[in-house]
């Protein structure tokens, strides 16, 4: 955060003795605010602003986000996000285990769509393995972070639902997303942190039946969704409380390095699976849904229609999903099949070597990026030719979407800051990592 | 109709008259503790079958025993009084928002045979008696009172925390007082003007007669034609603070409002008052708009009553349901929202409305004259009640804009400052 005096210096230039000037976008340093906490005013006597602690133990910053607002009334003039409260050493816990075990510790990071970090460390790792992974376990991969989208904004949904007082959408949209943990339990024995998604493939083929129980989620979703439109969409309350609200400049956003829904509500379209096509993105039939406004009424809708277009993306891949292997078939990465380590003594020694010492990757680095359902989640990762990463770096959306926080609630009032945390849906375990 | 007087305020008050009034408060007191209780319970079962989700149901049958195990456990917690408050304020805030809750119920009469021919009032031992703690002459005007008083209570708590967010809350509780006191007040008025009364008793015997055609019943809500129960209704969300209109206590926005740093049996008081008042709001609207306990009543010394107080019953669960029904479905109104919505639309529309009903009965009463028919007269009324509104507007438009022109000078300033207004012009794509 860059240090800014300007409030005390414009106050003393006497045109904004009474009141601040209203656009105002200022942040405090880390001394600054620590000044402030102790209860001085911020710019002279004249100066009726109220310094406020948001969180981190407050009901609606999405878990231990802090933020320190300087309120003028009801009305945030300055803001300044705090974050470091569920800091938990990922990236330097992932130098210490071996790449097959990177995506147990990657998963946990942003937890409401763990699949996607195991996804991004894989492809890193494949990446500097020089390896392709069979075209089956693409589309497992596929499918499986589609469906992920598809619980990441359902949760949105919740909670953005809850922060504006609908409680009622709150258990709505957990309701749903619980249909889709059920599949994900079903395939992935795990409702969380799968671990699903390995550099070379996946854990396990898709148990039998999958298809239907992915269609009758299929089937399912579009009218809960057509609830969703009745009881918010069309609402006028909700529609007041979020249009207008939180606007972000699409020259705001790329300033600041903004990506997924908050991007695209600004109206760039710039979407990974469209721009940089990964796994097999260019062979399904999707469309980029972009707002116009840039406010937390476009962030909302276009999370809504994301899941629309998850849905549409799902249906294809059930069609499309070819046969063949879930993982490749290089000894180098891959143990043997359970009966080999039976009957040989060497195929013993080879799964045993494979999963204490881990496999060698050639020295280099690699930085890889998908679209997460918070933006451009990327893995930076160097190897030094070990079979442990030499250091491992994770571009967290939400981190740096965090930093919009302080543009979008300038001169906002204190109920809107609660929509416009709620419209940036901050995973607070990615921004910490 | 005024027949059963105050028995402290005539000749001869003795211990029988005493005793019954007694008896009666105790009652009285009892079934709204009661009736909170259960309010809670229902609260949280509907709110529950409404979220798919069950509600209460493991302390006593159905779960109906929810608040009391809650209360229990909320009693025996331990007090917490922050450092930084202000001690005695802080203690006596709770029992403030409580007590004005209780005494808006002794307003409400509960029972009685309404119907042709019956008496709403019935006798014990040779005293005779309405079926309410109370029926005062100024009726309306105590209730206004009280529910004014009861947000001093929320006012108090919240200042007197010594904390930021309730002091929030509680600036947030006086302007949302303000707003839609008046709203509430002048759709009142529109009760008093058809009705003709103050006392709460002779609006429910005004109402039990025989309306149009009939068939339709003669309640107010037909009679003022509909606006007023609406602005009522909407006022008196707003007055309850119960969402969407519960910006006193926003969980998501202020941690608890004003209650924040309350814990125990105090929070426990201001729980109970906020659902003591929801089932007092109820009632007061079954009583203004919905007839009370009128209805068809076969009549009898103990029938008539009960069945009176099964209308009544029956009428007031519909409200709740309705309130409960508002928490379960909208998200919370923003604050200078919720102002426009007071002082733009609900105060306009109340004080248009009440022109119109005023003009209609001085129209019809004949008094004026000038077109020697109904429909001329009302027009004449209306026309001169436009002219005076519009004098009025126009004087308040001329100070609001001096005062700001004033204020800019003295500030040095060219520019308005101006709350960042929602996006209403534009259309979403």
């Amino acid at each position: 955060m860059t240090v800014t005096e300007d409030a005390p210096s414009n106050a003393q230039q006497g045109q904004l003795k009474h009141l601040p000037r209203l656009d105002a976008v200022l942040r405090m340093s880390e001394v600054r605010a620590a000044e402030l906490a102790d209860g001085e005013p911020i710019a002279g006597e004249n100066d009726q602003t109220m310094i406020i602690n948001m969180g981190p133990a407050h009901p609606s910053t999405h878990g231990v986000l802090r933020l320190m607002l300087e309120l003028d009334g009801e009305i945030v003039r300055r803001s300044k996000p705090i974050v470091g409260y569920l800091h938990t050493g990922m990236e330097k816990t992932g130098e210490a285990l071996t790449f097959l075990q990177g995506p147990t510790n990657v998963t946990r990071m942003d937890y409401a769509a763990p699949l996607f970090n195991e996804l991004v460390f894989s492809m890193a790792v494949e990446e500097l393995l020089q390896v392709e992974v069979p075209e089956r376990a693409t589309w497992i991969r596929m499918l499986m972070c589609e469906l992920n989208r598809i619980s990441s904004h359902l949760l949105f949904m919740a909670t953005n639902g809850m922060d504006l007082g609908a409680v009622s959408m709150m258990i709505y949209g957990w309701r749903e997303r619980e249909q889709v943990l059920r599949f994900f339990e079903m395939v992935t024995g795990l409702r969380m942190n799968h671990n699903y998604i390995r550099p070379g493939g996946v854990a396990a083929d898709l148990p039998d039946g999958w298809r239907d129980e992915v269609l009758a989620l299929m089937d399912m979703l579009p009218p809960r969704l057509a609830e969703y439109d009745t009881l918010m969409t069309g609402q006028p309350l909700w529609r007041n409380r979020l249009q207008g609200v939180g606007v972000l400049s699409p020259e705001e956003a790329n300033a600041l390095s903004i990506t997924g829904p908050i991007l695209r509500s600004t109206g760039v379209e710039w979407d990974l699976r469209k721009d940089m096509p990964y796994l097999a993105y260019d062979q399904v039939d999707f469309s980029v849904v972009v707002g116009t406004y840039g406010d937390c009424f476009d962030r909302y809708a276009i999370r809504l229609e994301e899941i629309r277009e998850s849905i549409n993306i799902v249906n294809q891949i059930v069609e499309l999903m070819p046969r063949g292997d879930y993982r490749i078939q290089d000894a180098k990465v891959t143990p043997p099949p359970r009966a080999r380590i039976d009957e040989s003594m060497e195929a013993l020694i080879h799964h045993f070597k494979i999963f204490t010492e881990g496999f060698k990757v050639p020295e280099g680095e690699v930085y890889v990026a998908v679209e997460s359902p918070r933006g451009e989640l990327g893995c930076y990762l160097v190897s030094d030719g070990g079979s442990k990463p030499f250091r491992m770096h994770i571009r967290g959306p939400s981190f740096v979407n965090l930093q919009s926080l302080p543009h979008m609630m300038a001169d906002s009032l204190l109920a809107d800051t609660v929509a416009i945390i709620s419209s940036a849906d901050p995973i607070l375990g990615e921004v910490d990592r | 109709m005024r027949e059963p007087g105050h028995p402290f305020l005539s000749d001869g008050v003795n211990f029988g008259d005493v005793l019954l009034s007694l008896v009666m408060v105790v009652i009285a007191f009892v079934l709204c503790l009661v009736a909170t209780m259960l309010m809670v319970w229902f609260e949280r079962k509907v709110v529950g079958r409404l979220q798919n989700r069950l509600g209460p149901n493991v302390a006593g049958p159905f779960g109906l025993l929810q608040t009391l195990a809650d209360g229990m456990k909320l009693f025996f917690k331990e007090d917490i009084i922050p450092t930084k408050a202000d001690r005695f304020v802080f203690q006596l805030a709770p029992y403030l928002a409580l007590v004005p809750a209780f005494l808006t119920f002794t307003l409400i009469p509960l029972a009685g045979d309404f119907s042709e021919g019956g008496s709403a009032s019935s006798t014990i031992a040779g005293r005779e008696f309405f079926w309410q703690v109370a029926d005062v002459p100024v009726g309306i005007l105590f209730l206004l009172a009280m529910s004014s008083l009861g947000i001093y209570g929320i006012l108090l708590a919240g200042w007197s925390s010594g904390s930021k967010y309730p002091l929030l809350g509680s600036v947030r509780a006086s302007a949302q007082a303000i707003s839609y006191e008046a709203a509430l007040g002048l759709s009142l008025a529109a009760v008093i003007l058809v009705s003709g009364t103050l006392s709460t008793q002779d609006i429910v015997a005004v109402q039990a007669g025989e309306g149009f055609g009939g068939i339709i019943p003669n309640w107010n809500v037909i009679v003022t034609g509909f606006v007023p129960f609406v602005v009522f209704l909407v006022a008196g969300t707003a007055e309850l603070n119960r969402p969407p209109f519960d910006l006193v206590e926003a969980e998501q926005e202020l941690v608890g409002g004003f209650h924040t740093e309350y814990s125990s049996i105090r929070f426990a008081l201001f729980f109970l008052a906020e659902f003591m008042n929801t089932v007092t709001m109820g009632a007061i609207i079954v009583t203004l708009f919905f007839g009370g306990p009128s209805g068809p009543n076969p009549g009898g010394t103990f029938v008539g009553p009960l069945v009176g107080f099964g209308w009544f019953f029956a009428k007031l669960l519909v409200f709740l349901f309705i309130f409960v029904w508002f928490r379960a479905t909208l998200p919370r109104v923003r604050y200078d929202q919720l102002m426009d919505l007071g002082w733009k639309v609900l105060i306009p529309i109340s004080l248009a409305w009440l022109l119109i009903l005023g003009a209609i009965r001085i129209a019809r009463d004949g008094n004026i004259g000038v077109a020697n028919d109904v429909v001329g007269d009302a027009a004449f009324v209306l026309v001169v009640g436009m002219v005076i509104l519009g004098l009025g507007y126009w004087m308040v438009r001329t100070a609001v804009v001096n005062a700001r022109a004033e204020r800019m000078e003295a500030a040095g300033l060219t520019e308005v400052a101006v709350l960042p207004d929602s996006r209403t012009e534009q259309e979403i794509s």
